[in-house]
């Protein structure tokens, strides 16, 4: 396998502007001859479709939910950031720049961190365009607000609700596109494989959800924008229906999968509270601005809370530790998304955990009330504590938040060059799905960012370069890999329908995601994983035993369509676990309990890891063959991250 | 561990080809703190293990965001008027052995396709007719080149909260779109980067709505009950003014 990032010469500031003038273009009149397909309509996905259209390319665009403005990037609540410096407080490309790599535990590519930040101001530019109602200040200018991992504030934001905004800001362009007539999109269909021809991306096989009827379309091209794999967990922030297939698909017919073992968890979620739990509610990082972290300092204090005989405000202030300012006091409760999810953890497994479970931690407004009154708090955060209050059934103007961390984003994909192409040629892997742009640990405010990037800025102009430079041979959908790929696709189906066992998908599912979160969550060890690389074939055989699945194929089947993905997982949790097992440092999301400092911080092995883990398919029961993209930094001097 | 109660639940199931029937279900030690479609998953599932084919019903995000989820429960579109989807509906709004009635969303304009799943695509259809400004990539100019009013940009977003999910069109006792549509309208016409195209926009999408059978706005405002994120009737009205400038200027 060849994993060549294409990565372009000359001085990093440069490379993207020389790399937009060196690709071949295609002649604006030939360009209606091409035919690309979109799979994902989220903010990668109807970005680059609809931009793709304006450029003159035939776009079929593919999307499982009925409506395109569905995409899972609308929960983004939080902002997106861009190096405007509009606040005049000392940002620039070069610092973003920095602050990802730096956030990413340097485990990204430079090239591509550095292009994503140019591009970050061309995003806020064409958002505001779109007329996407940015939040303002009474001049009338853009308002800006600080995350987690920068000392500058960056973010801008559309109140809780920016990844809504700017999804429907790319669903919006995305139907300007079907008017044109551009894009023709297809609604409750889910990509269910990818059809390779002599080493070419060059279809894919769908399911219509409504009908149950698979078809085969042809492309010359095939972009994948489908997001995550975070649900392998079963409990995460992700919506219910993220799944990892169309990519674990691609994966099997030869794409490279990278850094499987990178998930961030999020440290401010909703702590779980029952078994009938179907998904984790996120609660925005935007709210550590003005929230305090913090857990009794004695266990016995904890328990109390824990057992409902005190609340929290009746704990003193001497009492509490707000142990992210102590451990990390330049950064304070802003520290970045691993290191406060970590530190929780600590807190909780010190015996300090304050809710029912013992999983969860105190988010306190209650000195940012008193400084700047109820109504400042309500104009920042109303949204985000209607919904806390919601859920929970408690007041957080009253009494303190409790959150605890839980899986929300994965750092790992499709493995893709410079230009985005996964190792398969024409096939292209853009947002979430790929790995690019946040090595090991992912800022807050950078997944809407890097989702337009691709889709809006990046892609549109190297896609051009292959188009351009490949030859296509003309075939129609009777060739014999669309053939075989539905085939296969429908015994699967058919075999899942077939089990007639005794057990739901969503029970198998428990398991598998109770095994991930404790043996590949937080902190891993050797121990662990390699007991889940145990668990995980027995799992996944009961499954293929055991499952039942009731209804047809050719019908709308939800718990068919579920099954479908969940059988995806239970292949792909294996590979996560041993790429996790094979990184054996701590950096970023991955933590492995070996590597620490004496301080219990991570310790990244440089020597040994400054690598992209991309692994090549061999067969189900073959073990996948490892390939080392090694990382080089020019620009930013690899150093052990501190943020205190 | 919080309070748990009993259902019963009255339940629309509609295959394909079906006249659709009410089929009772028992939902028994619900979890106050559950939400109403994680009641649903509990149901499902022992529905599943004694062959039952479980009952289907649109969702993702249980966030209350990506607007996918929505039945009317008890005659109530999302189950409530307080402002909530059906996912952040919690079971501690119920009473023990109380009777659900739960039935997809009914519209002219929104056939059912199984069950609980309604086909809402009349509303993509109306957004592709001019929701949006038609700029393309790379056409922009820097973002703070046109400054904006607070108070514009805050009407606009409060405009742009819609979440599509198609509540008002259920509880509009004539089927109309006139509050989805209306809100897409005010946000373009609130904001310069709209002005372009507002003539044509107001007209194009009020035309597609037509003509997809919604019906018309005869003023009841159950739509802003039913509203999940609050949007505001005022968003009609200017809707209205919008749609009759433009029929009085000439382009």
């Amino acid at each position: 396998m060849n994993l060549d990032a294409k990565i372009p010469d000359g001085p990093m500031a440069e490379k993207w502007t020389k790399h937009q003038f060196n690709v071949k273009l295609v002649n604006p009149a030939n360009r209606r001859k091409y035919n690309i397909i979109v799979v994902g309509s989220g903010l990668a996905g109807a970005s680059a479709a609809a931009t793709l259209s304006e450029q003159g390319y035939n776009v079929d665009c593919f999307t499982y939910s009925d409506s395109p403005r569905r995409a899972h990037s609308i929960a983004a609540q939080g902002g997106i950031n861009a190096a405007k410096n509009y606040p005049g407080d000392g940002d620039s490309i070069h610092r973003l720049f920095y602050d990802t790599v730096k956030g990413g535990d340097f485990r990204s590519r430079e090239a591509n961190v550095h292009r994503l930040a140019e591009c970050s101001n061309l995003i806020i530019d064409h958002c505001v365009a779109q007329g996407i109602p940015f939040a303002r200040e009474y001049g009338g200018y853009l308002a800006n607000r600080s995350f987690g991992g920068a000392q500058v504030s960056r973010t801008f934001y559309a109140r809780g609700q920016t990844g809504q905004q700017l999804l429907i800001g790319a669903y919006g362009a995305l139907c300007k596109e079907i008017k044109s007539g551009g894009v023709k999109m297809y609604t409750r269909c889910e990509v269910i494989d990818v059809v390779i021809i002599d080493g070419q991306a060059r279809g894919i096989i769908s399911r219509n959800l409504v009908t149950g009827e698979l078809t085969r379309h042809v492309a010359d091209a095939v972009v994948l924008a489908t997001g995550g794999y975070g649900n392998v967990f079963f409990l995460s922030t992700n919506a219910m229906n993220c799944n990892a297939t169309a990519a674990w698909r691609a994966y099997k017919k030869g794409a490279a999968f990278a850094n499987p073992c990178y998930t961030q968890i999020h440290p401010t979620c909703i702590p779980v509270h029952g078994e009938y739990q179907s998904k984790l509610t996120l609660m925005s990082e935007s709210l550590r601005n003005d929230g305090r972290i913090w857990v009794p300092k004695e266990k016995a204090v904890a328990e109390k809370i824990r057992k409902g005989e005190l609340s929290a405000n009746d704990v003193a202030e001497e009492d509490r530790d707000y142990y992210l300012e102590r451990k990390y006091p330049s950064f304070g409760n802003l520290a970045p998304r691993d290191i406060s999810s970590r530190s929780a953890k600590e807190a909780c497994d010190d015996g300090r955990g304050i809710s029912s479970t013992g999983l969860g931690v105190f988010l306190d407004f209650r000195d940012a009330i008193e400084r700047l009154g109820k109504d400042v708090i309500e104009a920042r955060y109303g949204n985000l504590f209607e919904m806390y209050n919601r859920i929970t059934d408690e007041d957080p103007y009253t009494t303190p938040m409790m959150i605890y961390p839980a899986v929300h984003y994965t750092m790992g994909g499709l493995w893709v060059d410079y230009n985005l192409m996964t190792s398969v040629p024409g096939l292209y892997a853009l947002g979430e799905c790929n790995f690019s742009d946040h090595g090991a640990n992912r800022l807050g405010a950078s997944a809407l960012m890097q989702g337009l990037a691709d889709g809006y800025f990046v892609l549109p102009n190297t896609i051009n370069d292959y188009l351009a430079s490949s030859k296509f041979e003309k075939f129609d959908t009777n060739h014999a890999a669309f053939v075989e790929a539905e085939t296969a696709a429908k015994d699967k189906l058919d075999k899942l329908l077939a089990i007639n066992g005794k057990r739901t998908v969503d029970d198998f599912h428990k398991e598998l995601g109770q095994v991930m979160w404790e043996k590949c969550g937080m902190a891993r060890n050797e121990q662990g994983l390699k007991e889940a690389l145990e668990k995980i074939p027995k799992i996944r055989e009961e499954f293929w035993k055991d499952l039942n699945v009731p209804g047809s194929a050719d019908d709308l089947n939800q718990a068919l369509e579920k099954a479908n993905r969940v059988a995806d997982f239970m292949e792909f949790a294996e590979l996560m676990v041993k790429d996790a097992l094979d990184r054996s440092e701590s950096c970023g999301g991955h933590f492995r309990e070996e590597s620490q400092t004496d301080e219990g911080e991570a310790q990244r092995i440089d020597e040994e890891f400054c690598y992209v883990a991309a692994w090549e398919f061999q067969g189900l029961d073959k073990e996948p063959v490892l390939h080392k993209e090694p990382l080089e930094f020019e620009e930013v001097k690899l150093t052990q991250r501190s943020y205190k | 561990m919080s309070k748990q109660i009993n259902l019963k639940l009255k339940v629309w199931r509609q295959g394909k080809g079906e006249e659709g029937r009410f089929e009772t279900y028992e939902a028994n030690n619900i979890d106050c703190d559950a939400s109403f479609l994680e009641m649903l998953d509990v149901v499902n599932d022992e529905l599943t293990i004694k062959g039952v084919e479980p009952i289907a019903f649109e969702h993702d995000c249980r966030e209350g965001i990506c607007g996918c989820c929505g039945a009317l429960v008890g005659g109530k579109t999302h189950g409530s008027h307080d402002r909530t989807t059906l996912c952040q509906l919690h079971m501690r709004h119920f009473k023990d052995g109380e009777e659900l009635v739960i039935e997809p969303f009914r519209a002219d304009a929104f056939p059912v396709l199984k069950d609980l799943i309604v086909d809402r695509s009349g509303l993509d259809e109306i957004i592709t007719e001019g929701g949006y400004v038609a700029v393309k990539t790379g056409n922009a100019p820097e973002a703070s080149s046109t400054p904006i009013k607070k108070e514009f940009a805050e009407a606009a977003m409060d405009a742009a909260e819609c979440i599509g999910c198609g509540a008002c069109v259920a509880a509009c006792p004539n089927g109309s779109a006139m509050l989805f549509t209306s809100a897409k309208v005010s946000q373009y016409a609130l904001l310069p980067q709209g002005h372009p195209e507002r003539t044509k926009r107001v007209k194009a999408m009020v035309a597609k709505m037509d003509e997809l059978g919604f019906g018309n706005c005869s003023n009841e405002y159950e739509c802003a009950v039913a509203c999940p994120k609050g949007i505001d009737v005022k968003n009609i009205a200017r809707l209205n003014r919008e749609f009759i400038k433009a029929n009085l200027s000439k382009s």
